[in-house]
């Protein structure tokens, strides 16, 4: 990260009182302060993230489940959100961004066990906020990430089952993954470029989806009977909540409010636009016409596959990314779903993982200067860049999968993933919670 | 006395409401419906899974009134309805045996 104009300016000042010449002093290692405007804006990101899962995703799958396991999808998004942030405080943000000394490429330490050591005053590396900000943004990262997983397994996962699997996941993948790529592990050291996480997050998620949809089994009556939305309104009102959060997400990963995080913002809002349009008119031509379901999940494939590129990528290069996610999204979750058969409810894998792979492969692309992007690191072609992300996609993707299939192979061995035929028919709303979502 | 059962395009509901308050029909009773009949039903097309719903929503109306009043009421019945497109619904007359007003025990065609 650059260092902020100001802190530029302590440190000249600094140099200038200690009568040493200004060259020398900016040579100096800057010590880290903390800035009034980052923080501010940092604090917002943080909540617009947050708000991107509750109430944000669970009102887009809310909405895309039947009338009877309305309420599960909610119930599931929620716990997440409570369990993980538990978890990431017991020792989730140590694992993942404390210093794991000798391991550290693998994993983080132990150091920050319970927040131990975060206090009023603590920075985070060069950070100009408090870390206190930085946990907590990233807990909310650590949160939305399980949560988008829910979509794939929805309509008959047990709960218990749910919070085993979630808990287990976010300690054996996430906090690995999110280590790798940002707290320093090794694939943040080979030059994988991840602004805002299209490989921790969405390929991540993406990935465990399609293994927890395949390990559980297709829904009672998938694909012959009709399981259509409930309710689009909801799914279209998540959608913009996803839209509007997304850029706590993209904009606030640089960690700061500077000129990377505006562009970031802008490319955001360009490519999630362009996808919406482009999975829109891919619809319009291949079933005769445009539809609600069709922009919205559009929308979010932009969204998903801008996330590693926000920080990189120019304008035009937005553009080509939305284009890019939206056709590719469309196909692969209307078409790839039925070619092979697996019941990825809400298409977790179609849209996250393949609009994540999207993202992350040109984002190596549209990172180059000739093409409108920040440009890439010296002595760095398009075709060297290309190839660290497909070794971060790879890594990822191989990873997350055999570590997920064991998660939930050892739960369902122990106490078992999926309801009961009758509590499945009846719905999860009225057989795990003893409530309905509509009382009419 | 007959009773009278219309089945017809739920946006059609006011008007026909409309032409037979015209012809001093005292009361309608109105139910949501679903069926299908020569119009068959409609395909939905959900992220490329497409479902046939074969039954489409209707509206259906029932009306007793005087023997005099029925060719009345099923001219305006028809003649709001009406669209000229496939769908518009039916008409059904039933011979009616009785009527009784619950809160003053008035019978037969008092009771109406």
């Amino acid at each position: 990260m650059k260092p902020s104009t100001q802190r530029t300016l302590v440190r000249v000042l600094a140099g200038a009182l200690a009568l040493t010449p200004l060259i020398a002093g900016a040579q100096e290692a800057p010590v880290p302060t903390i800035n009034a405007g980052d923080t501010a804006w940092m604090l917002t990101a943080t909540a617009l993230v947050l708000f991107m899962t509750i109430p944000g995703l669970a009102l887009f799958y809310g909405g895309l489940v039947r009338a009877k396991n309305v309420l599960s999808i909610l119930m599931q998004c929620f716990a997440i959100t409570a369990l993980v942030t538990v978890l990431w405080t017991i020792y989730g943000y140590s694992l993942a961004f404390g210093n794991g000394g000798a391991l550290n490429s693998w994993i983080g330490g132990l150091d920050n066990l319970f927040l131990k050591g975060i206090g009023l005053t603590s920075i985070y590396g060069t950070q100009t906020i408090p870390e206190s900000v930085f946990m907590t943004f990233q807990m909310t990262f650590a949160i939305i990430t399980p949560a988008l997983m829910v979509g794939a397994f929805a309509e008959r996962m047990k709960f218990s089952a749910l919070m085993w699997f979630m808990g287990l996941w976010l300690t054996l993948v996430y906090v690995p993954v999110a280590h790798w790529v940002w707290g320093g592990g090794f694939l943040g050291t080979l030059g994988v470029l991840d602004f805002a996480g299209g490989t921790v997050v969405h390929i991540n998620a993406g990935i465990a989806g399609l293994v927890a949809a395949i390990v559980i089994g297709k829904r009672k009556g998938f694909p012959t009977t009709a399981m259509p939305p409930h309710n689009l309104g909801y799914t279209v009102i998540g959608a913009s909540m996803l839209w509007v959060g997304w850029f706590g997400f993209n904009a606030g990963s640089e960690l700061a409010a500077d000129g990377v995080a505006g562009m970031a913002m802008a490319v955001t809002q360009i490519a999630t636009a362009t996808a919406a349009l482009s999975w829109m008119f891919a619809e319009w031509w291949a079933h005769g016409k445009p539809s609600v379901l069709g922009i919205a999940s559009g929308a979010v494939a932009g969204l998903v596959a801008i996330t590693p590129a926000s920080g990189t990528a120019g304008p035009m290069g937005a553009i080509a990314i939305g284009l890019a996610a939206g056709v590719l999204c469309f196909l692969a979750s209307t078409k790839l779903k039925r070619k092979f058969g697996y019941d990825d409810a809400l298409d977790v894998f179609g849209v996250h993982a393949v609009g994540g792979i999207v993202g992350a492969m040109l984002t190596g692309v549209f990172a180059s200067a000739v093409l409108g992007g920040k440009g890439l690191a010296e002595g760095l072609t398009i075709v060297d860049q290309v190839i660290k992300q497909g070794i971060g996609v790879g890594t990822t993707l191989v990873y997350t999968a055999i570590a997920s299939l064991i998660i939930l192979k050892l739960v369902d061995w122990t106490i078992g993933l999926r309801v009961t035929e009758e509590q499945e028919t009846e719905g999860l709303d009225l057989a795990l919670h003893d409530e309905r979502g509509y009382i009419l | 006395m007959k009773l009278i059962s219309a089945i017809i395009k739920p946006f059609k509901l006011d008007d026909v409401r409309e032409a037979l308050g015209d012809i001093g029909v005292s009361g309608i009773t109105v139910t949501e419906v679903k069926g299908f009949g020569r119009q068959k039903g409609h395909t939905e097309l959900y992220r490329g899974a497409e479902y046939v719903v074969d039954f489409l929503p209707k509206i259906k109306l029932e009306i007793a009134v005087d023997d005099q009043l029925v060719d009345k009421v099923i001219e305006a019945i028809t003649n709001a309805a009406r669209t000229g497109k496939i769908g518009d619904g039916k008409i059904f007359v039933f011979n009616l045996e009785q009527v009784v007003r619950i809160r003053t025990g008035e019978t037969g065609s008092e009771a109406l």
